[in-house]
This record gives structure tokens, C-alpha cells and sequence, in this order.
């Protein structure tokens, strides 16, 4: 185990230093920033003033260590639009995407693990057609669809809910229900798979053949060896919500890390951008990495790179 | 009794019953996306108008099932006054072009990484997996925003950069189908009989792992849509005026409080459309895997 959690660890340094590269490279390949801070009116001159003032005439490579650099000390450079540390804004407002990202998931696991549970022990039954059919609506239906018609429906018409900002507990109803529509699918398809696996393994047999009751039997037996891959599926998908959630955060004008990349890209704020993409990345190597420990700590066999 | 019943007998039951499952969503399915093709490749037959002459005087008119509603235009117009039914028929050319090309770029990229890993194994492998995992660790929607925001939104680049992205799955499932073909007797005779590698990988690889290929055509094709859609819906996508579900539902967004059935026709064929997608998919599925 601590051979594996060593390699897993340098994995997911080499990734997330990886995608830092990749970020950062990207985004400078993509437009010249001396231009794009000089603005549309810029002569020549004031552009290579500009190339110069902030040291975009180096090498880029140069450049990218600089600001690998500058944040392993806690700099994350400079909002050109906030004129903040990018740092602060992202602290800001992470915590509101976290918490729109845990809560969706929750919603998502509440409704999709019993749901799936159900469909792989009645399968072919109604119950298990219906599961079927609310995991392909998710899959289906666009978030920011779903979203504008629940706007339509309990913010417009019924005046139920309010329809944009953080206020109260009340605001984060309808995003995380989109959210979390969103995200059942996967849940429920692999809790269902697994389910109809584990229930037709020799252990189960002989469990029920034991005489043990079948409650025991489903939920003590079965669904422990079903609920691994869903743990790891399930950090998976919250890592995708919060890099998802830029569409629901701009519908409902909630002020999280998602919203700021989209007003960050329209103003073009590289610092910002990269940072964001930066951290949303780290979280779900993260995420992976604790849950493919505690998957390793739970099944010994899953312990080789 | 019932876990029992399926655990004692697994195949009386569900083989019948999985098939047949299978076999609708494959009919419907297909019925669905061919229906899309057939309307986007005949738009200008069946657009009732012209999807970008706008006409003041005819602002927000309601559809026709609305009182003051006209057959003139079906939908209504929006809030330019254009004829949303042919907007509507025109948006489906940009959803399925940019699905069908971004998932041939993806599954060009995937299905070369993936079967290579999956061949050669080894070191091969080891990078296959790591450009993998790092690809998963990049959030796609803000990475597309970013790029296509700052290269500029031509359809060109749109699908470019999704095609970029999406090719995760192509990779991870032709790898590990790649493992299972080249593991089998026929493979080792092939390289005894001293075919080269280029060979077997055309004749013998590729064919037997194109039916899983297609299965995950259909999911990257589906989520090609989702994420256009959403770019264009955020505004960088598909620039105004081409009729793009995603800005016809921006715009729709707009008029929430006055008009809000602009919201629907866009949203439902969207949904229509990815759904009959996802049902191919889930159809070739079960019919590759009748037992699952």
C-alpha cells in the first residue's frame, strides 16, 4: 500500500504539473497578451511597450517557470480587470462552487443510489424501465435547458424561487437540482451494473442459500461491492461539476469560481483564466487521487499502476 | 425472491427480454437521427422563410396554436422578428456538423492512441494512459471557452478545439478492446506468419473493435452538441445571426419574463436529437452485450 500511495502521489504531481503547462501554453499560443492589454487603439510602439514593461518578450518558457514559480510561493499573479490578487478572488469565490459542486452531488447520490438498487433488483419491471428512463432524460436534457424552464416555471410564472444570486438557501434549489440531473446518469447506471453483477456472484448465491434474510443480503452483501466503482465515479463527477458548473453559475448569477472564469474570458483576464483552470484541475486530481486510495485501501487487487 | 430468482437464473429471463429493449432504441433511435439529417440537408425545402430576414413589424409574434397566432409562422418569430420554425430547421445543420466532424477528429486522435497502447503496450501504454489522465484533469467546458474565445469562434475552430478535447473515451475503450483482440489465436498467427504490424492493425484490430468504436461515437458526438450548444448559449460559440440552438436559446433566455415559450422549440429539439443519439448508443450496446 505505501509503494502504491507513493506512485499515485508522483502521478499526480507529473498531471497536475502537466496540465499546468499545458494551460498556460495554450492560452499564450492562442492571442498575443501584449495586444490584448494595449487594447484595440494600440500603436505598434505602445504594444512592444507593453511586451516589454511586463517582460512578455522573453521566452515564453521562461515566462511559464516564472509564474510555476511565483505559485508555489501563493502568487498567482495579478487580475488586470479586478486589479487584485488572482489568489483572493479565486478563494473568494471557490467556496460557493464547492458547495453548489457537494451539494449536487449529494442530491445526485441520494436519488440515483437507491434508484439503482432498486432497478438491478427488480430488473425488467417497471421500476426498472423508469430508472432507465430518468438516467437517459439526464443524459439528454441540457443542464442550462433544464435550468431556464424551472426559471420559467417557479421563478417567472409561480414566483416560487428566486432566480439569480446566492441570498438564501432558497437560491441554490434550482441549480442544484440541474446539477444534479446532470450528474445522476452515471451514478445510476453503474450502481444498477453492479448491483446485477454482485447479486449474480457465488457469494451472493450462497448467502441466500445460508438462509440469511434478503435484506441482509442485498444491502450488507451485494451493495458493498457495488458502491466501490461508485465512489470512485462519484469523485469523478464532482470534479466535473465544478469545472460543469460555468453555464449554471451564469444562469442563476451565482458568483462562483465557474462565473468568474466566463467574465474572466470575455474580458480576456489571463492571470485569472489560468489560475482557474489551474485550481479545477488540482481539485479533480485530487479528488481522483483520494479516491483511488481509498479504493486501493478497500481492494487490495486495485493496488498496481 | 427476486434476487434470488435472477441470481439462480440469470439467462431464461433477461436474455429475451434484453434484446428486445435493445432492438427499440436502435429502431427509434435511428429513426430520430435520420430524421435530423433529412431536415438539415433539406432545409431550404422545408424552412417556411428565411432564417436570417429579420422584419421589425413582426416582432415576438406568438406560434400558431397561440389565438393570436398565424400559419404564416408556425413557431412565431423572435424578438428580431425572424421565423423561428426555420431557424429552428436551419439550427440542426450546426449541431449535426459540428457533432459528426468534431467526433471524427476525436475518434481519429483516440482510436490511434488507444489502439497503439493497446498493441504495443509497454512504454507506449504508460503515455497512452498518462495523456489520458491528464486530458480527464483538464475541465473541457472552460478549456474550449478560453481557446475558441481567444482564437476567435469560426466553426472551423469550434470543432478544432473540441475535437481536441473529446477524445478521452475513443482512447480508453479502443485500448482496452485493442488488449482483448491482440491477446487472441488468430493475432499470434498473423505475427508468426510474419504480417507486418500496420497490417494486422488494419485487418485484424481495427475491424474487430469498430462496433465498441461506434458506441463511443455516439456518446462524443452527443456531448459534441452538449458543449456547443452550451458555448454558444454562453456566447462563445456560434456567432449571431446563424441559427445555433444554443443562441436561439440565449436569446430566448432574454425574453424569459415576457415570452417564454422561446425557450422550448430549441431546448426540445436539442433534447430530441441527443437522446436519439444516446439510444443508438444504448441499442448497439446491448446488442454487443446481450447479457449485461
Amino acid at each position: 500500500m505505501l509503494k502504491y500511495t507513493v506512485q499515485r502521489l508522483f502521478l499526480a504531481v507529473a498531471v497536475a504539473l502537466t496540465v499546468s503547462a499545458i494551460s498556460f501554453f495554450l492560452l499564450r499560443l492562442s492571442s498575443d497578451l501584449a495586444r490584448t492589454l494595449a487594447g484595440q487603439n494600440a500603436t505598434a510602439e505602445q504594444v512592444e511597450n507593453i511586451r516589454q514593461a511586463y517582460g512578455l518578450n522573453r521566452p515564453l518558457i521562461t515566462q511559464y517557470f516564472d509564474w510555476l514559480g511565483g505559485i508555489f510561493s501563493g502568487d498567482f499573479g495579478r487580475s488586470f480587470y479586478f486589479r487584485k490578487p488572482t489568489a483572493d478572488l479565486i478563494l473568494e469565490r471557490l467556496p460557493t462552487t464547492l458547495l453548489l459542486g457537494f451539494l449536487s452531488l449529494l442530491v445526485a447520490v441520494i436519488v440515483a443510489v437507491p434508484f439503482g438498487v432498486a432497478a438491478a433488483v427488480h430488473r425488467n419491471s417497471l421500476v426498472d424501465r423508469l430508472a432507465l428512463a430518468f438516467s437517459a432524460l439526464g443524459q439528454s436534457m441540457p443542464s442550462f435547458w433544464i435550468a431556464l424552464l424551472m426559471i420559467s416555471a417557479f421563478g417567472v410564472s409561480l414566483r416560487w424561487l428566486p432566480i439569480s444570486g446566492t441570498g438564501s438557501w432558497l437560491n441554490f434549489i434550482m441549480p442544484v437540482a440541474a446539477l444534479a440531473f446532470a450528474a445522476q446518469p452515471a451514478i445510476l447506471r453503474l450502481t444498477r451494473a453492479g448491483m446485477i453483477e454482485a447479486l449474480g456472484t457465488n457469494y451472493i448465491r450462497t448467502a441466500r442459500a445460508k438462509g440469511l434474510p434478503r435484506s441482509l443480503v442485498l444491502f450488507k452483501h451485494a451493495l458493498r461491492n457495488a458502491l466501490l466503482p461508485v465512489v470512485t465515479v462519484s469523485a469523478v463527477q464532482l470534479g466535473q461539476l465544478v469545472g460543469g458548473s460555468v453555464v449554471i453559475e451564469s444562469i442563476f448569477a451565482i458568483r462562483g469560481i465557474g462565473y468568474l472564469a466566463w467574465e474572466s474570458i470575455l474580458r480576456t483576464d489571463f492571470p485569472v483564466i489560468q489560475s482557474i483552470l489551474l485550481i479545477v484541475s488540482v481539485i479533480y486530481v485530487l479528488l481522483t487521487l483520494v479516491s483511488d486510495l481509498l479504493s486501493a485501501l478497500l481492494d487490495p487487487r486495485l493496488r498496481n499502476l | 425472491m427476486a434476487a434470488l430468482d435472477q441470481a439462480g437464473m440469470p439467462l431464461a429471463r433477461s436474455r429475451l427480454a434484453a434484446v428486445l429493449p435493445g432492438e427499440v432504441n436502435l429502431v427509434i433511435g435511428l429513426a430520430i437521427v435520420l430524421l435530423a439529417i433529412a431536415v438539415a440537408i433539406a432545409a431550404p425545402l422545408l424552412a417556411p422563410g428565411d432564417p436570417y430576414e429579420q422584419s421589425l413589424a413582426a416582432r415576438l409574434l406568438p406560434p400558431v396554436w397561440n389565438e393570436r397566432g398565424t400559419w404564416e409562422h408556425i413557431l412565431g418569430t423572435d424578438q428580431l422578428g425572424r421565423d423561428y420554425l426555420s431557424r429552428l430547421i436551419y439550427g440542426a445543420r450546426v449541431s449535426l456538423t459540428i457533432g459528426l466532424l468534431t467526433a471524427a477528429i476525436s475518434g481519429l486522435i483516440g482510436v490511434t492512441l488507444g489502439t497503439a497502447a493497446g498493441y504495443f503496450g509497454g512504454r507506449v501504454d504508460t503515455i497512452v494512459t498518462y495523456l489520458v489522465t491528464v486530458r480527464l484533469s483538464m475541465p473541457a467546458v472552460i478549456v474550449a471557452l478560453a481557446v475558441v474565445a481567444l482564437v476567435g469562434n469560426s466553426f472551423m475552430t469550434i470543432m478544432t478545439v473540441l475535437g481536441l478535447l473529446l477524445w478521452d473515451q475513443f482512447a480508453l475503450v479502443s485500448r482496452s478492446m485493442t488488449r482483448q483482440v491482440v491477446a487472441q489465436d488468430y493475432i499470434v498467427a498473423a505475427k508468426s506468419t510474419g504480417a507486418s504490424t500496420f497490417k494486422i492493425i488494419a485487418r485484424e484490430v481495427l475491424p474487430n473493435i469498430l462496433p465498441m468504436v461506434l458506441v463511443v461515437a455516439t456518446v462524443e458526438i452527443a456531448s459534441a452538441i452538449m458543449v456547443e450548444s452550451s458555448l454558444s448559449f454562453l456566447g462563445l460559440g456560434v456567432q449571431p445571426p446563424t441559427p445555433s440552438w444554443g443562441l436561439m436559446m440565449s436569446e430566448g433566455k432574454e425574453q424569459i419574463f415576457f415570452t417564454s415559450w422561446l425557450i422550448l422549440p430549441p431546448g426540445v429539439a436539442l433534447f430530441v436529437l441527443i437522446l436519439g443519439i444516446n439510444m443508438i448508443g444504448d441499442g448497439l450496446r446491448d446488442r454487443l452485450a446481450p447479457s449485461e
